[in-house]
């Protein structure tokens, strides 16, 4: 038997990883890519957790449904706005986009 | 150590292996497909999790729909590979101490404060299908569902309205 905090450091482990993604990667694409690992760690969390504690009720699982919902609208519009600040700035590396900085 | 706990590790090792690998590539488009590798493992975990909706959803939507669009905007864009970039002189020392502490955390948490040894409920086949999930989500939770489904329509529209062309 697989004890649950084994899932929990795994899911620990893969959002670390997505997260330094998000603060260290310069491509706009890449820390999108992280985001999306960092989404998936959070779903082992719920799915373990409703095995192990209630799985008798869905609970687990339909908010890992909705977290699949939410996590494909924001690659969606996050996408979108890669492409529309490629088309005006003619580049995707986030250190550059600082218009709004100062 | 039985085939399952064995299975996990294995498991756990590739996950965390490619997710190490989508972090350390240069190349847009190997990280975009290490992230495949990982979802794939990832559905692998939920099918040992006794959830093979949540599993096939992951492949069909994770590892298919988002990963096939991120590959699409790669490629259209033509940004795969990006010169390194600079690093502040105080970053590396203050990111090692930082890492050193969490690490140290961890490890206590881990090995000092264990205490969370459940045993694993009885297998529950009734109710990992598909159906018990639909019941779930069209009787208690139809209030999320119908806002999930609003704010995928403003995702939508919010998509087609930024990459519009201007005039």
């Amino acid at each position: 038997m697989i004890p649950l905090s084994w899932y929990l450091w795994l899911s620990a482990a893969l959002f670390s990883v997505g997260l330094f993604g998000v603060l260290a990667r310069r491509n706009a694409i890449a820390i999108l890519l992280a985001i999306e690992l960092m989404l998936n760690a959070v779903n082992i969390n719920l799915v373990a957790f409703w095995r192990y504690l209630t799985p008798g009720q869905m609970n687990g699982q339909v908010f890992a449904v909705i977290v699949l919902a939410v996590a494909a609208a924001e690659v969606a519009v996050g996408l979108a706005l890669v492409i529309s600040v490629y088309r005006r700035r003619q580049t995707v590396v986030a250190d550059e986009l600082d218009l709004l900085k100062w | 150590m039985s085939l399952e706990l064995l299975l996990f590790l294995i498991l756990a090792l590739i996950a965390i292996a490619s997710a190490l690998g989508m972090l350390l590539s240069r190349h847009a488009v190997y990280a975009a497909l290490f992230l495949v590798l990982n979802f794939a493992t990832v559905a692998v975990f939920y099918l040992l999790l006794n959830a093979p909706f949540i599993a096939m959803a992951q492949i069909t939507v994770y590892a298919g729909a988002i990963m096939v669009l991120f590959l699409f905007v790669i490629m259209l864009l033509g940004t795969e590979v990006l010169p390194p970039s600079p690093v502040l002189p105080w970053q590396r020392p203050l990111a090692f101490l930082l890492a050193l502490g969490l690490l140290a955390e961890s490890v206590y948490l881990l090995f000092f404060r264990q205490r969370l040894t459940l045993s694993l409920p009885a297998t529950i086949d009734p109710f990992s299908g598909p159906k018990a999930i639909g019941q779930a989500l069209f009787t208690g939770y139809l209030l999320p569902f119908e806002i999930t489904s609003i704010l995928l329509l403003v995702a939508m529209v919010g998509a087609i309205l930024l990459t519009r062309k201007e005039r």
